[in-house]
């Protein structure tokens, strides 16, 4: 990443996207959820790291309601997940999400990958929804890959689909989890570089990942979380400069330390 | 660079093609015959043994008397010879496939059959125009008339009980849309209960249109192979999926009425269905209602082939990684969208082998009707030894009828292994 300086250029707005109050889950018995407040703004691009088990992924998947939260208040561009399932659906397309493993549907070709959910869920016709997938698709750097199948592709390249079918069905926030974790090194970069260009467009993000590079170059926020809780939550410079708690001290060092 | 590598290549090395001999008939049987010695004695030993069966076999065949009106006289013209006793098949063939259905008639079924292909086509095959679906789903209707004949406004009535059930689905969707599926059935279920005989009565008194009616005693041989074969195939697929995603669910009662449903059905013997097809449902139903034998027995045997289905298609989707159902649900797709376009098709494509046995296993499994009385091709072998001219062949009917039933078979299976290569998106 050659940019450092760029994170002032990205507004961030006054208006809440995402407000998480006292939101508490449980696997069975196990706690993995506690007492979670957050609070997202409009334009925001916020990384969330942390040892693996720490609930970070499952409190990401809680915003579009992948996991069911047992108590507190998640409410999504003003719509509260319950379980309404109108609601549920309604925050779903709003809100896109890129997995760790792509998840690509593989009986389907690149464009049918992309025009899906546009197709059957925003009732775009047809034709529009090809010319909104190329669209994205060129933006992704992979017009050419249309009409292959997702088998086809190299991982970086599935990943900057995911990215794509997600973009299409134009969402408000895009949820990452871990983006960058099932790629080939030589691959993260061009993963990387989509999402930072989306960064730019003022796309709010919550992205969970290990890249520091990332978060330092993109984020206005970044959020370590231990033990189903949030432990720290500051601006990149000072959280990397000079974290507070002994935890996050830890897994820095541990992180960054070789 | 302030350092030299020990090694660095200045250019990079092109495709050739691989060595002699790695290719070719040679390399093949060397590779695959003559690996080893012992793959060499192997080889030579099954050889023989082939050899062996099929000069053993071929003559039979090859001396089979197709012209003889007894297998008596079969025998004087063989002269002590070995060979086949063909001329029961010329004798007996329209028996064996169309049972004692009226010979002026035989076109019936035939016609069902040849327009039974071309309903199958557009499900099978992709590059069939999609437009010949609308004759796939009036077929089931135009085969009953063709097959068992009277008046034309039955089925035809009976077609339209679907267009009830749409009118009442339409109807209550615009008053409550949570009501339009049980108005649709129950709008279909009306029709077909109180308006069907009636009108098709009164429409045959106005305009009758009509083929002689053949009984259902008069069926047999393959035709009735088929016609439950084919029948119990269509149904169970979706019968079977249907308990699948039932068995998956969320909700406790579909769970468990699946669950009680698929394991009460596979633990009972087919033949157990078939006995209580044919001899209990009279009992339990009303004195004088006539509910027609092959019906029945279509009935038990779907629902006996669809518990089984529904365990392959649980098969599919267990298989299925949990991703993709998050990937369908975190882009807004409804349960139903995700499954009919996501989970579905990946999960019957994995299911294909195990659907084909099914399908496969339930033709065969048509033989056993002839425990409770009606003649499948097997039955019709004892029927035609009862006829003193016959009396005593076994081979010829049973090889006979193990032909056709292996090219019904081996088709299907020919087909699955087509399927399965259209549908490999995967390329790993």
């Amino acid at each position: 990443m050659t940019q450092s300086a760029s994170n002032a250029q990205m507004a961030v707005t006054d208006e809440v996207a995402i407000e998480i109050r006292g939101m508490n889950k449980w696997f069975g018995s196990f706690h993995v959820l506690r007492d979670i407040d957050m609070t997202v703004n409009r334009g925001e691009r916020i990384v969330i790291c942390g040892p693996s088990g720490s609930g970070k992924s499952t409190l990401i998947r809680c915003i579009n309601r992948l996991e069911e939260h047992q108590s507190g208040r998640i409410v999504v561009d003003g719509t509260e997940l319950t379980s309404d399932l109108k609601n549920i659906d309604k925050v779903r397309s709003e809100v896109g999400m890129v997995f760790q493993h792509f998840n690509l549907f593989p009986h389907l070709t690149i464009l049918e990958n992309c025009t899906l959910a546009p197709i059957w869920v925003r009732k775009t016709p047809k034709k529009e929804a090809e010319e909104i997938a190329m669209h994205f698709l060129s933006k992704v750097k992979i017009p050419e890959q249309a009409l292959k199948y997702p088998g086809q592709l190299s991982g970086g390249q599935q990943q900057r689909v995911a990215i794509a079918r997600s973009l299409c069905m134009k969402p408000r926030i895009m949820l990452f989890d871990e983006p960058t974790s099932a790629l080939d090194p030589e691959m993260i970069k061009e993963v990387l570089d989509t999402m930072i260009e989306l960064a730019r467009e003022g796309m709010t993000m919550l992205v969970v990942t290990h890249e520091m590079g990332f978060a330092q170059a993109v984020a206005n926020r970044v959020v370590f979380m231990d033990q189903g809780q949030i432990v720290e939550e500051n601006e990149p410079r000072a959280f990397f400069n000079n974290p507070q708690s002994d935890r996050t001290k830890l897994f820095l060092s541990q992180i960054l330390g070789h | 660079m302030d350092r030299t590598a020990p090694f660095v290549r200045s250019a990079m090395i092109p495709q050739s093609p691989p060595p002699r001999g790695e290719t070719g008939l040679v390399h093949w049987l060397r590779s695959n015959l003559f690996a080893t010695p012992l793959d060499a004695v192997l080889t030579v030993i099954s050889a023989v043994v082939l050899w062996q069966l099929l000069a053993g076999i071929g003559p039979w065949f090859l001396n089979a008397v197709w012209n003889a009106s007894s297998l008596a006289q079969c025998r004087e013209i063989l002269a002590g010879e070995s060979g086949a006793c063909l001329a029961v098949i010329r004798d007996r063939w329209h028996q064996l496939l169309f049972g004692f259905y009226p010979s002026e008639f035989y076109w019936r079924p035939t016609l069902a059959l040849i327009l039974m292909l071309v309903a199958l086509a557009p499900i099978l095959f992709a590059g069939v125009p999609r437009r010949l679906l609308w004759f796939s789903a009036v077929y089931p209707a135009l085969a009953y008339w063709l097959l068992w004949g009277g008046t034309i406004w039955f089925p035809a009535l009976a077609l339209a009980g679907f267009a009830a059930g749409w009118a009442a689905f339409r109807a209550a969707h615009a008053v409550a849309p949570i009501l339009a599926v049980p108005a649709a059935v129950l709008g279909a279920v009306l029709w077909w209960v109180f308006a069907v005989g009636p009108i098709s009565g009164a429409l045959q008194g106005a305009l009758p249109v009509g083929l002689t009616f053949v009984r259902s005693d008069a069926f047999g041989g393959f035709m009735l192979s088929t016609i439950i074969g084919v029948t119990g195939i269509a149904l169970s697929l979706p019968i079977g999926i249907l308990l699948a995603l039932g068995r998956k669910s969320d909700m406790f009662l579909i769970k468990t009425i699946s669950v009680g449903f698929i394991e009460f059905i596979r633990g009972v013997p087919l033949i157990t269905l078939l006995f209580t097809a044919s001899l209990l449902l009279n009992y339990f139903l009303p004195p004088g209602t006539n509910f027609d034998i092959v019906l029945r027995v279509v009935i038990m045997v779907t629902l006996f082939a669809a518990a089984y289905m529904a365990e392959v298609i649980r098969g599919g989707l267990a298989a299925l990684p949990r991703g993709q159902y998050e990937a369908a649900d975190s882009l807004g797709l409804d349960y139903w969208r995700a499954m009919r376009l996501i989970i579905l098709p990946q999960a019957l494509k994995i299911s294909i082998p195990g659907i084909v046995n099914n399908f496969i296993g339930l033709f065969k499994d048509t033989t056993l009707v002839v425990f409770i009385g009606l003649l499948d091709p097997l039955g019709l072998t004892t029927a035609i030894r009862a006829d003193s001219a016959w009396n005593g062949i076994f081979w010829e009917l049973y090889i006979f009828v193990g032909a056709c039933f292996f090219i019904f078979c081996f088709g299907m299976s020919r087909y699955s292994m087509h399927l399965e290569a259209r549908l490999k998106t995967d390329h790993r």
